[in-house]
């Protein structure tokens, strides 16, 4: 009886320990800003990418002695791409009292940690691009990227005056980041009075694109849309060179990236569209996070590796700015702020941020030449 | 007319690949009782293999039987010798629970150790497209049902005419009485994991210049595996390669022709159809119970 | 039920309701979880353990009872009320399922499952006009019972422990009685069962729907618990991790699922220390388990307190089973 009662009383201090019953003190020669990421799962592609740039960035700020004299320490927690996982992952963090919380990228994730975060009055910096993100009143959440409220816009207007289409097909993978760039972009299409003639979902995932192919053909459109992620956007690619596929294929950031272009392996020549965030940029900054990242972790890295970098800058921006670590004033400080290169190397690009969290950068328009992203048109500030 | 030949074309071209796959389970849930829920990934993992062979600087063709040997190393006799054999005598569950476990581990391993982005794989032959009747099929896909084929016709000959083919078939239908016979069962048992280690394997080698080599490949794969076992014929290789190659079509003729938001919904209600009304499938033996 | 296992669950039921006064916030929210899955693992215990029959279904009612619940609220109907909605809907659905799924075998009905739960998903998943699609639904209210608020951590927890309480005594009761001994018949030999005059279609489709009913039970509490709803959470990993949780617990065993429920909850947590592999380890420990102790924990628990003749239910099958090979 006595074993199996020490047995128990181990087991519970384990228990205990699991659940974060011992105190967390946190030295005060560091400063805690968690992540919160997708590292498995769906969408462990983009929380990987986000993560990799987040730690170039930190390692790059701690060796030069980190924010106010404190190192930054960021903990690594996985939500598995589940959105209950993830609002378990932050109430874990949010009893340690974090100063800024990083992520997720996830929306769906996103909107369900945002709730939490507004309620402990702790910023949140994250990765979504889902509209609803900064539609919530929410004083607290901003973004690395634009809001599909505002990348959809941009493209809507270089469908309507640039390719001069008067009918559009439009091809989305069925998650929530597509589905959302798809509703967002029905809407721009009304709204200029453009026609959609197919509506064609496929599946995170999909290989075979044979029949959605053959059902955009059959619609004859002017334009086709495409609104996938990498690996798909590849596949989708090659069979529509295959099945020759001759109306102007435009993309958003995704489609004219040069991992896509990479894996499509010729089948991306002639592809045009809006980019957003991209290595592929011609700004020098750019250019040489890009190398530093390839050289650091070996591959290149998508618009997600460039929010996690400038995501951990912005906070050493605004921290310097105030002089103290202040999750309240933070948030103040950071609406209607504009950082340029100038002022902070690590954002790459200058950027602005609203009231509600949206960020404005400049953007641009490309063409995919020679197995090249080629940058045609720069796009400048919504706002000036 | 033109669009419908094309999507019957690409349905097979895809349903060899799902046949590739499903004769492979098929084999190991007739003589050993296996449901092998990590066949997906078994499809997923060899590609990685060939890919670290490539990237130590072999030649691909080399590093394609690297790829290959390793596969039947670890996804045929390692497999058989620490998963399958201490749980076969506790019944199907727990194995099937292991199984899914096992899909997990391979899954994140080719995540975390190699890389969770896509990569490119070498293709076996170039891909250049041939027109056929106002379709357009890609050299990769012929070279894939051709091989499909070869694989399964060879499979076909050795189970049926050779006699070690006929001693795996008796030890499928019923080991007792084999063993009584002086079949050398556990023997019989492991040629057909390695056999479908094999298969697996060539299928690995087959699609990824397609799909493209991800650690997220499996989950679709070994759903189509299932199902077009299943709905073929659980207990006949023929079953299983039919199984596919009318997955592949009904896959493209649903995603074209009805919702596409659907498109998987399909194959799911036929699967369901044909274990209420057929469970032995199309081409299957009804399955004696034992009591 | 002997001395040490009372012990056992007093000493449980002890440390259930004294832990969340020590926790932080995080570890109420994980002990919440924990009570919320359990629920829904003894539904299939009751299914899988009990009455023998394989189900991949457990992560799709547990999907239809949270979304039952998510949009009674949200229109403003009572959570009692959204509460008992969320069981009988899925206790009707289940007996539907199960009423031609259960003519098939074994592991034909782990398929027929596997594939009702991805079609559960996929209308979620598209029916926008009901479910918010893709988007999921945020912001879903906990409830308040003539003035008692269950909003914060510590109280919805109590909420959830005592509907676990309750649910797990009715379950106990159920299986007492004469209904719940034909289970056990029905799990051990089907054939004999019904030479003896056991209506095993009946009972077995009663077990398949009580234990979906008792899923959407689960689903009821999951959705006031996350606030947060979205159709991927109830896809086939929900239904494999259950099942996982049965076994790892003790299949058929009254507990199993309070302690698969245990581990599922805790091991993810204590695996963090093996940073990104932990998925890994977690694999590789489900089945190095499933190679040494398949009848569960509390399997071995009993091998191991229990040296003599009287053994838990699935030994002497499964000695049965050796002898026959």
């Amino acid at each position: 009886m006595s074993l199996s009662m020490s047995r128990l009383s181990l087991f519970a201090a384990a228990l205990a320990a699991a659940l974060g019953m011992a105190g967390s003190a946190f030295a005060q020669s560091t400063v805690y800003i968690p992540a919160i990421l997708e590292l498995s799962g769906a969408g462990a592609v983009s929380g990987t990418n986000f993560r990799d740039g987040m730690l170039l960035a930190i390692d790059e700020i701690n060796a030069k002695g980190g924010v106010l004299g404190r190192k930054i320490d960021t903990p690594l927690l996985d939500t598995q791409s589940d959105a209950g996982i993830s609002r378990a992952q932050l109430q874990k963090v949010l009893d340690n009292n974090p100063y800024v919380v990083l992520g997720p990228v996830f929306s769906g994730s996103v909107l369900v940690d945002m709730a939490l975060t507004q309620q402990a009055e702790i910023p949140e910096i994250v990765g979504g691009e889902a509209a609803a993100i900064t539609q919530k009143n929410d004083p607290y959440v901003f973004r690395t990227s634009f809001g599909q409220q505002f990348s959809m816009p941009k493209i809507a207007n270089y469908i309507r005056d640039g390719v001069k289409a008067k009918t559009v097909a439009i091809l989305w993978v069925n998650n929530d980041f597509g589905k959302g760039g798809r509703d967002n972009f029905i809407k721009e299409m009304a709204a200029r009075d453009i026609k959609v003639v197919a509506d064609v979902s496929t599946e995170s995932g999909q290989a075979d694109f044979s029949a959605d192919v053959v059902k955009i053909k059959g619609a004859n459109a002017d334009a086709i849309f495409v609104y996938l992620n990498e690996e798909e956007s590849a596949r989708f690619l090659r069979e529509a060179k295959k099945q020759g596929v001759t109306a102007p294929l435009i993309g958003e950031t995704t489609l004219l990236g040069q991992k896509v272009i990479d894996l499509a392996q010729g089948a991306a020549e002639g592809v045009r569209g809006h980019v957003g965030l991209t290595v592929d940029a011609p700004i020098p900054a750019v250019q040489q996070f890009a190398d530093r990242f390839k050289k650091r972790f070996n591959y290149a890295c998508d618009h997600n590796g460039i929010k996690g970098y400038t995501a951990v800058y912005i906070i050493k921006h605004v921290t310097e700015k105030m002089g103290k670590f202040d999750g309240k004033l933070f948030a103040q400080t950071l609406h209607g702020m504009t950082i340029t290169p100038q002022d902070e190397p690590g954002v790459l690009m200058e950027v602005s941020f609203d009231n509600n969290g949206d960020l404005d950068r400049e953007s641009f328009l490309g063409e995919v030449v020679n197995g090249k992203q080629k940058i045609v048109a720069v796009l400048p500030k919504i706002g000036k | 007319m033109a669009s419908l030949i094309q999507l019957l074309v690409s349905g097979l071209a895809t349903g060899a690949i799902y046949a590739l796959i499903a004769v492979g389970f098929t084999l190991l849930w007739q003589t050993s009782q296996t449901i092998n829920f990590a066949q997906g990934e078994f499809v997923m993992l060899p590609a990685f293999f060939v890919l670290a062979a490539v990237n130590f600087g072999t030649p691909f063709w080399l590093a394609a039987l690297i790829g290959i040997a390793v596969s039947v190393v670890i996804l045929g006799l390692l497999f058989k010798l620490i998963v399958v054999d201490p749980m076969l005598r506790y019944g199907v569950l727990p194995l099937v629970i292991s199984t899914i476990a096992l899909s997990l581990l391979l899954k994140e391993s080719a995540k975390d150790f190699y890389s969770s982005q896509a990569q490119p794989f070498p293709a076996l032959v170039p891909a250049t497209d041939i027109h056929v009747l106002g379709a357009v099929i890609s050299t990769q896909s012929l070279a894939v049902l051709a091989v499909a084929i070869a694989t399964v016709a060879m499979l076909h000959f050795v189970l049926n005419k050779t006699r070690l083919g006929r001693s795996m078939q008796a030890t499928a239908q019923n080991p007792t009485l084999a063993r009584i016979l002086g079949i050398p069962v556990q023997r019989m048992v492991l040629y057909t994991f390695l056999i479908n280690a094999a298969l697996v394997a060539i299928a690995s080698i087959l699609i990824s210049p397609i799909y493209l080599a991800k650690f997220t490949n499996g989950e679709t794969l070994g759903m189509a595996a299932f199902l077009a076992a299943i709905i073929g014929g659980f207990n006949q290789v023929r079953g299983a390669i039919l199984g596919g190659l009318i997955l592949g079509v009904l896959d493209n003729l649903s995603a074209a022709y009805l919702s596409s938001q659907y498109r998987a919904a399909f194959p799911l209600l036929i699967l369901i159809v044909v274990i209420l009304f057929r469970p032995q499938g199309l081409l299957g033996r009804v399955e004696e119970r034992t009591v | 039920m002997n001395r040490l296992g009372i012990a056992a669950i007093a000493i449980g039921v002890l440390v259930a309701v004294v832990a969340p006064f020590l926790l932080k916030p995080f570890g109420i929210y994980l002990i919440s979880m924990w009570a919320v899955l359990t629920v829904a693992a003894i539904g299939l215990n009751l299914t899988l353990g009990y009455a023998g029959q394989v189900s991949l279904a457990q992560g799709a009612f547990v999907g239809i009872g949270a979304y039952t619940v998510a949009l009674l609220t949200q229109a403003g109907y009572p959570f009692a009320l959204a509460f008992v909605a969320a069981g009988l809907l899925c206790f009707i659905i289940g007996w539907l399922l199960g009423y031609p799924a259960l003519r098939v075998q074994h592991h034909y009905l782990a398929f027929v499952t596997l594939a009702f739960t991805t079609l559960v998903f996929l209308l979620l998943r598209n029916e926008q006009w009901l479910t918010n699609g893709i988007y999921g639904i945020n912001g879903i209210a906990r409830p308040i019972f003539f003035g008692w608020s269950s909003v914060k951590p510590l109280n919805f927890y109590f909420f959830c422990l005592t509907a676990l309480a309750v649910l797990s005594f009715a379950t106990w009761w159920m299986l007492r009685s004469p209904w719940g001994r034909a289970f056990v018949a029905l799990r051990e030999n089907p054939v004999r069962a019904a030479s003896i005059g056991v209506d095993t279609r009946r009972y077995t489709l009663m077990a398949f729907a009580i234990g979906s009913s008792l899923g959407g039970l689960a689903g009821a509490l999951y959705a006031p618990l996350v606030q947060f709803i979205e159709p991927g959470s109830f896809a086939l990993n929900l239904s494999f991790n259950l099942l996982l949780m049965v076994i790892v617990g003790g299949s058929g065993y009254f507990f199993g699922p309070f302690v698969g429920a245990l581990i599922a909850v805790l091991l993810p947590e204590w695996m963090r220390v093996a940073e990104g592999y932990y998925l890994i380890v977690y694999a590789a420990l489900i089945m190095v388990m499933m190679a040494f102790c398949p009848s569960g924990l509390l399997g071995l628990a009993e091998r191991l307190l229990k040296p003599v003749a009287r053994r838990g239910r699935l030994e002497p099958i499964l000695r049965a089973k050796e002898a026959a090979q």
